[in-house]
């Protein structure tokens, strides 16, 4: 018996009056396809089945959902990994409104993100070829740089589901350190103020769930642990 | 930056500070009075009174009402601006809240200092 039982989350609003779950029987023949290979399948049967994809490799984080209760990213969860009893249940990520099955308006995630001015700020003057870092300098940089923005992270904290406007979440965390880290840029103290009341960063009560689910095996946690501890030593 | 005037110290930074170093006070109080009531098996009122009536006493017990009083008020806050959506909800929490905390620290100084 190769045949997988999956349940996908269904909601059209323009026909729908509430989302509903339905039920597929997908042949694998006993092979350990992707999740995304199996939506693929599914929409085979039914083309109206709505979900965002591109690049199918894990690079370009389209594909973030909740695949048996975790976050991750179809195109890289073998099946393996979290079929249990050959059942397979598929939901949009959670926490953020549902345009359509598992597409969800990113919105205020984007937002959030773009609060923490994710790009290098240095008003000094600019030096004829480039800002030159040290070896160890760039080395501040790994597991910063790396996110590629799918949500997992953000959409699995409960802090980001009951303050999604007010709480930055995990993945804009991790990128207000690694513009605080970068030796080139010398914006830190502003960048520093926008964290300092209780909900931007200090909703944070590091359950780690932005840990467990990353797709790509960052550390928001320890980010928002370095941003703290500099907090801390800039206000004492 | 978000604003907020209902917090403890109007600073997450302060507020989270506040947090953990009540905590450890916290902590060390509960260890102390364990450790006692372990020490004093067959305690009685005149030991429990005479402990009490000590100055050091009085005042680690007001650190440690202060410090429940700060960590009560800063955790409950955000327990309330976590789940709480409605305003006015939210503000009559915090007011019922914050009188409560309000009641039981003066009630605590008159158990100390009182009689």
């Amino acid at each position: 018996m190769s045949s997988l039982q999956v349940s996908v989350y269904r909601y059209n609003p323009e026909t729908d009056s509430a989302p509903y779950m339905q039920e597929f029987q997908i042949d694998t023949q006993g092979r350990d396809l992707m999740v995304l290979n199996i939506l693929t399948m599914i929409k085979d049967q039914d083309s109206s089945m709505a979900f965002r994809r591109s690049c199918r490799e894990g690079v370009c984080g389209s594909d973030g959902m909740n695949m048996n209760g975790t976050n991750g990213l179809a195109c890289i969860t073998p099946l393996s990994s979290v079929v249990k009893d050959n059942k397979l249940v598929l939901r949009p990520l959670p926490g953020l409104p549902v345009m359509r099955d598992l597409v969800v308006d990113m919105g205020l995630f984007y937002k959030q993100y773009e609060r923490m001015q994710p790009y290098l700020q240095n008003d000094t003057a600019a030096p004829a070829i480039e800002r030159l870092q040290s070896p160890e300098e760039r080395d501040k940089l790994d597991g910063l740089y790396e996110c590629i923005l799918c949500a997992c992270c953000s959409t699995s904290c409960p802090s980001f589901w009951w303050n999604p406007d007010k709480f930055v979440g995990p993945a804009g965390l991790l990128q207000a350190y690694r513009f605080l880290a970068d030796s080139r840029d010398n914006a830190t103290q502003a960048r520093l103020a926008e964290l300092e009341d209780p909900f931007s960063l200090f909703r944070c009560r590091g359950i780690m769930n932005c840990v467990a689910v990353c797709p790509k095996g960052l550390n928001p946690t320890r980010a928002i642990g370095k941003i703290r501890e500099m907090l801390l030593s800039n206000a004492t | 930056m978000v604003t907020n005037i209902t917090n403890l110290g109007r600073s997450g930074l302060s507020d989270w500070l506040i947090q953990r170093v009540s905590a450890v006070v916290l902590a060390l109080y509960t260890l102390f009075v364990v450790a006692y009531l372990l020490f004093h098996p067959n305690l009685d009122y005149a030991t429990w009174s005479g402990l009490f009536a000590q100055t050091w006493m009085r005042i680690f017990s007001l650190l440690a009402f202060i410090s429940m009083a700060a960590h009560a008020w800063v955790g409950l806050w955000t327990v309330s601006t976590d789940y709480l959506k409605h305003t006015g909800v939210r503000f009559g929490f915090q007011a019922i809240v914050i009188l409560a905390i309000f009641v039981f620290l003066v009630w605590g100084v008159q158990v100390l200092w009182g009689a």
